[in-house]
């Protein structure tokens, strides 16, 4: 357990980069700090491991005032990934790996095996990678290693300082998951720095939220994303502000539903096909974009009517038929800039599972479905979601 | 002059002389040696030193431009009235002058090493001292060669004046050469030293570049063995 108790720091400068920051980190769990650039986020997670000493205030390790250790020996005991790797170099990655192991003068029998165990956990092959420099590795291979260096000696804290923000999105993605599993193994007490709320919310047991050097709130992601604190908590969880409807705190008005439009909400690129299609190629097309109807537009896009993969079947013997000769005539549009409820009521009256949006020339410019407004509506505001939830709890 | 001439009577004049012109060589390279030598255990030091204290950095700096920007007759004439004549004045003259080249290269060369390394470093548990040996150091040691190269090939020509103040080397049959008016005895002297230059300058340079570690390659390396998994 990390405790920060009363905790400033103030820079000779007289900029004050913390504010009394009092703060719990639970052991085995894993907790983000998370803020905007300046926050203060990086240096609180410094504070741990005595890369930067409080101007005032306490930080405990399990009841014990880390002022009262050496530093170098407390850093050998919490692991470091930084963000920019920080792989050595000139180090080859096995190393690299055995770095810390070396430092705290492991017997070099038990180092080898450790490392290979290590590499495999993050599926490096030991005999591939091991006598390889980092320069040699792709970002991802990086900072596999950057992680598994820190886990080396098993400290039992670990702190990762924006540890995937340079990677490229996919990279990314396979090593919040890899992290994930690695975190359900070894159960460490896990400080991760990100500003990336996604992120945060994917992989934290606790997100503590910074902002100019105070912590704004903390909790779990599902707390967080519930009910944020206050208008900065709201914009950084990504929830699209409604313009000057809203009154502060969390009661919104359903009314402000209004605003939105069906060009907020519709999908661009529905599933189209050309009248001069045959009934296979529809068939294809539909698979490929895993809906059941297809609008038929022309080469300028002008909506001519749609076909539905029961139509599609019903015909499809005929090998001379196409789409034009089976499609039917659409029977509900709506021109862009029409209200989004007005849209729904449309939907909701006809029994329509989608709802074309169409331009005064005629032509498609978009296409109103049921997902893509549960999405929109949980973009814009996730209580509302919640609220139908509740209601329609109620109802049943 | 014929140079076809000159070139043979070079030639056998240098093989009549090879024990001469040897042992000429062998003080000219010692005394490069101990100059250089000297200033790498005194300029490394010094160069860690200016890259920790930035005041005391500007001092060191300063110093050792200074010797380097007297020119290398008077300084050898200078420190042969402080110290006398012989091999010790021209070695302690090559120490002066190789310390700029060195100390600034050591101070340059720690001060380009990444933050993130050196961050990563002492995140993770290392003392100065061991941060110093196996980070600061290691990355900066391509800096320090180019160093050590720049000073070698000053030591290399700058110890052909050596003479001038008792010492021996490659000078010495240069000397004679002016002296008796026997181009063939400057040749025999310039052309060894000038290739002992070259060859060191090309020698440096090579563990220059090898010693470039910001992205070191296995050396080993194969093409099939590209195709890990990301």
């Amino acid at each position: 357990m990390i405790e920060f108790q009363q905790v400033n720091k103030v820079y000779d400068d007289g900029f004050q980069a913390l504010k009394d920051i009092n703060l719990t980190i639970k052991k085995g769990e894993l907790t983000a700090f998370i803020g905007p650039s300046g926050s203060g986020k990086s240096t609180t997670m410094k504070l741990i491991n005595r890369l930067i000493t409080p101007s005032s205030g306490k930080v405990l390790i399990n009841g014990e005032d880390i002022m009262t250790k050496n530093p170098v020996e407390l850093r050998r005991n919490i692991g470091y990934v930084i963000q920019n790797v920080g792989l050595f170099p000139h180090m080859t990655i096995g190393k690299n790996v055995a770095v810390i192991p070396h430092l705290k003068k492991w017997d070099p029998k038990k180092i080898e095996p450790r490392v290979e165990e290590l590499m495999r956990m993050v599926n490096l092959d030991p005999e591939v990678f091991r006598d390889r420099y980092p320069s040699e590795l792709s970002g991802g291979q990086q900072q596999r290693i950057g992680v598994i260096r820190a886990l080396a000696a098993d400290p039992d804290i670990i702190l990762m300082d924006e540890p995937f923000s340079a990677l490229d999105p996919i990279s990314r993605e396979q090593l919040q998951d890899e992290l994930i599993r690695l975190q359900e193994e070894l159960n460490k007490t896990i400080i991760f720095v990100t500003h990336d709320m996604d992120e945060a919310i994917k992989v934290a047991d606790t997100i503590v939220l910074m902002k100019d050097g105070e912590i704004v709130q903390t909790g779990t992601p599902e707390s967080i994303l519930r009910h944020p604190a206050n208008d900065f908590v709201r914009t950084f969880i990504g929830q699209k502000r409604l313009d000057g409807d809203m009154n502060d705190g969390i009661g919104i008005d359903p009314e402000s539903i209004r605003v939105s439009t069906v060009d907020e909400v519709m999908v661009t690129q529905p599933a189209t096909v050309t009248p001069n299609r045959g009934l296979a190629e529809a068939i294809k097309i539909m698979s490929g974009r895993k809906v059941d109807s297809l609008f038929v537009v022309d080469k300028q896009r002008k909506l001519l009517g749609i076909v539905s993969i029961y139509r599609l079947l019903n015909q499809y013997g005929e090998e001379n038929k196409t789409v034009k000769d089976i499609m039917r005539p659409i029977g509900y549009q709506v021109s862009p800039g029409t209200s989004l409820p007005e849209a729904v009521e449309i939907m909701s009256n006809a029994r329509l599972t989608n709802l074309a949006v169409v331009d005064d020339d005629g032509r498609l410019v978009g296409l109103l479905t049921r997902g893509s407004i549960v999405q929109h509506l949980n973009e814009v505001y996730p209580t509302i979601v919640e609220q139908f939830a509740s209601n329609l709890g109620e109802e049943a | 002059m014929d140079f076809q001439w000159t070139l043979s009577d070079l030639i056998s004049y240098m093989s009549r002389n090879s024990g001469m012109l040897w042992e000429y060589f062998v003080s000219h390279v010692i005394m490069v040696l101990s100059g250089i030598g000297l200033a790498i255990v005194i300029g490394i030091p010094l160069g860690i030193l200016a890259s920790r204290h930035e005041k005391l950095g500007k001092v060191i700096l300063t110093i050792t431009n200074i010797l380097q920007v007297i020119p290398s007759l008077a300084l050898l004439v200078l420190l042969m009235l402080a110290i006398g004549l012989g091999a010790k004045t021209v070695i302690i003259g090559l120490l002066f002058y190789s310390l700029n080249p060195i100390v600034r290269n050591t101070y340059v060369g720690l001060k380009q090493v990444n933050p993130s390394y050196i961050e990563a470093g002492r995140g993770i548990g290392m003392s100065p001292l061991q941060l110093l040996v196996k980070v600061r150091f290691p990355l900066s040691l391509t800096y320090i060669m180019s160093g050590l190269r720049v000073a070698a090939v000053i030591a290399i020509g700058v110890v052909t004046i050596a003479p001038l103040v008792g010492g021996d080397g490659l000078g010495r049959e240069i000397y004679a050469g002016i002296n008796g008016q026997n181009p063939l005895r400057i040749y025999a002297g310039a052309i060894p030293a000038a290739l002992l230059a070259i060859v060191s300058d090309i020698v440096l340079g090579y563990f220059q570049k090898k010693l470039k570690f910001d992205d070191r390659k296995s050396s080993k390396r194969t093409g099939k063995a590209s195709k890990a998994t990301t």
